[in-house]
């Protein structure tokens, strides 16, 4: 039997009776076996073809889909959009050709229109002022719970992770019942003389930061954690003995060797908070502007899917700078685990 | 801690505006009065209130049945990815399927669910699949950013311990079928467990990603929880919220108290073996 060139394939394939229909279930399921085996997609290379497979056709691909419809021009038709590729055929020549129409004019309107532009800035504005307010409040708390007694540390953090697990979109409301005029916080003010009972934070710029830092706070202290438990008590012990003051050593050895925490942490809170659209939905008020809501609106309210493709693909390469630098972090991490 | 510094400050400060408002929730899910800032007594009728409510516990329903299903076929393909990427050494692709895996961690939910939606609009046209949206396409957008957390979680369980069980299993003969079923899994185990349940939980947030992929008869409980937000606060989503803490603690508690006794067993054994040896 050949076993060259493609004809090997057919070959092998061969090789593996059809599934008799006598045999039932069992002789699919190992005639399937028997043809994986073969194309050496059985064992290790189906463990990486699966989910290889799998993000490929519903991660990757589907951002292929995005760029693609991008270019396209809104129809009102089911789906509402033109296709790129045209067959014309010219009844002079006698012939079929085919066309590409590639229409520029969503990325034109995100130019030339200032909504999109102040989107874009004021999405990163409020995503890093939150990521801030997360660090601000995580670090402090994520070095406490690194020098707690170890029995204690499991439970502290089992604390951090706990509201996690329940609804966040739960989580983003309970804020309202807090900030709204007459709510919570502005009773308790207006009992202290402090403020009017009429006072209302909600639907304010400020609101979106509480609500972004409440949500994404485990995610800045759960790397920091991870990163600050690591280091060796010993390094402090030198720093102080070679003279350095508690806030020196903190400042000269700890924060330096915490700076992949930090990134990490950084990163996982804003670059989702730049796309966030529930928080601002919820919290923020008619002139918060953020880019998620942006998208929502031309692709919910507009229904213009072209645009909302082409404001995703320009959210996607204004964020790839920070996911690269969070892929090159997580790499390192593992190698050293490795 | 010898005194109450800084630290201990930052730790109460940060648990108090971690839990502050879940209490107040909880709180306020008992009040007799409709207004959420006036306490006009103790009543559980938000409860009743909810149990009849035909919309939620529909949606309640439905995606406790996609977060089941979507959780177990991410834990699947999650571990497949954790197990490749640390145990398969060098292969080709293997920085394709490391970015693949890591970026949704961190995409943002509008892009996913856009994308994951012209997906489908686009493999209908051409395969006649999947045919609508449906509890289908839901599942299949939360597995597969659902798959990366499980990835994370199995990755980090499986760097934790060393490959000479494995191999020792491997030069004793076993296969390397039989080594993963009674060597690495039994040691990934928790890390799957927690997967799942991370998963699980995953899906049943997700609110953008299933307003993009989801179609007519297919809402789920936090669609069903935004359109009622929308329109302002209600007690019923309090008591909502109530219950989710109260099972979330639970579980957890359980799991913690599982675990301690899985810690203790295993103590036994040792301290045994060693008396034993």
């Amino acid at each position: 039997m050949s076993r060259q060139g493609f004809l090997s394939l057919g070959d092998r394939m061969s090789d593996t009776p059809p599934p008799n229909v006598g045999d039932g279930l069992a002789g699919i399921w190992r005639f399937i076996v028997a043809t994986l085996r073969r194309l050496g997609l059985w064992g290790r290379g189906f463990v990486i073809a699966a989910p290889y497979f799998w993000l490929l056709l519903f991660f990757l691909i589907p951002f292929l889909i995005v760029f693609k419809i991008s270019f396209s021009e809104a129809v009102i038709a089911q789906p509402p959009y033109a296709g790129l590729l045209q067959w014309i055929s010219d009844p002079d020549l006698g012939e079929l050709r085919l066309q590409i129409t590639l229409n520029l004019s969503n990325y034109l309107r995100l130019l030339s229109d200032d909504l999109y532009w102040s989107a874009y800035l004021s999405s990163v504005q409020m995503a890093a002022v939150s990521t801030l307010l997360c660090l601000a409040l995580g670090y402090p708390m994520a070095y406490a719970i690194a020098k707690a007694p170890p029995s204690r540390r499991g439970a502290l953090l089992m604390l951090i992770i706990l509201p996690f697990w329940t609804s966040f979109l739960i989580r983003v409301y309970a804020w309202i019942g807090i900030l709204k005029a007459n709510g919570l916080l502005s009773n308790l003010l207006a009992s202290l003389g402090l403020a009017d009972p009429s006072f209302e934070l909600l639907y304010t710029d400020f609101a979106v930061y509480v609500g972004i830092t409440y949500s994404y706070l485990p995610f800045m202290i759960l790397p920091l954690y991870a990163n600050l438990e690591k280091h060796d008590p010993i390094l402090l012990e030198a720093a102080a003995d070679l003279g350095c003051r508690p806030w020196q050593a903190f400042l000269r050895v700890t924060l330096p060797l915490s700076m992949p925490g930090i990134i990490a942490g950084s990163l996982l809170v804003f670059i989702p908070a730049v796309g966030e659209f529930v928080i601002p939905e919820l919290l923020g008020g008619p002139d918060t502007l953020m880019i998620g809501k942006v998208l929502w609106t031309e692709f919910f309210n507009n229904r213009d899917w072209p645009v909302a493709a082409a404001v995703a693909t320009a959210l996607l390469l204004f964020l790839v700078a920070p996911i690269m630098v969070f892929q090159y972090t997580q790499g390192k991490q593992q190698e050293r685990e490795d | 801690m010898k005194r109450f510094g800084f630290l201990s400050w930052a730790l109460v400060f940060g648990y108090a505006f971690l839990y502050v408002p879940i209490g107040l929730l909880i709180l306020y899910s008992f009040n007799e009065s409709r207004l959420v800032t006036v306490w006009g007594g103790f009543s559980t009728k938000w409860y009743a209130e909810l149990l009849n409510n035909e919309q939620l516990v529909n949606g309640a329903l439905l995606s406790l049945q996609i977060a089941a299903s979507s959780a177990t076929m991410a834990v699947i393909l999650g571990s497949m990815v954790g197990l490749a990427l640390t145990r398969f050494g060098r292969f080709r692709g293997r920085t394709l399927l490391g970015g693949m895996i890591s970026a949704p961690l961190v995409m943002p939910d509008v892009i996913t669910g856009l994308s994951l939606l012209l997906l489908f609009v686009a493999l209908e046209g051409l395969l006649g699949w999947p045919d609508g949206r449906s509890a289908t396409t839901i599942t299949i957008a939360h597995t597969t950013f659902a798959m990366a957390y499980v990835a994370v979680v199995v990755q980090s369980r499986l760097a934790g311990f060393d490959e000479s069980l494995e191999e020792a299993a491997m030069d004793l003969g076993a296969r390397p079928f039989k080594v993963f079923f009674i060597i690495t899994l039994p040691l990934i185990f928790p890390a799957v467990v927690s997967g799942w349940l991370l998963a699980f939980t995953l899906s049943l947030d997700d609110l953008v990603i299933a307003s993009f992929v989801s179609g007519p008869g297919s809402t789920t409980l936090p669609m069903v929880i935004f359109s009622s937000v929308r329109l302002g606060v209600s007690p019923q989503i309090n008591a909502l919220a109530t219950i989710f803490v109260l099972v979330v603690a639970a579980g957890v508690f359980a799991a913690a108290m599982l675990m301690a006794r899985q810690d203790a067993a295993r103590r036994r054994d040792e301290q045994m073996a060693a008396q034993g040896g």
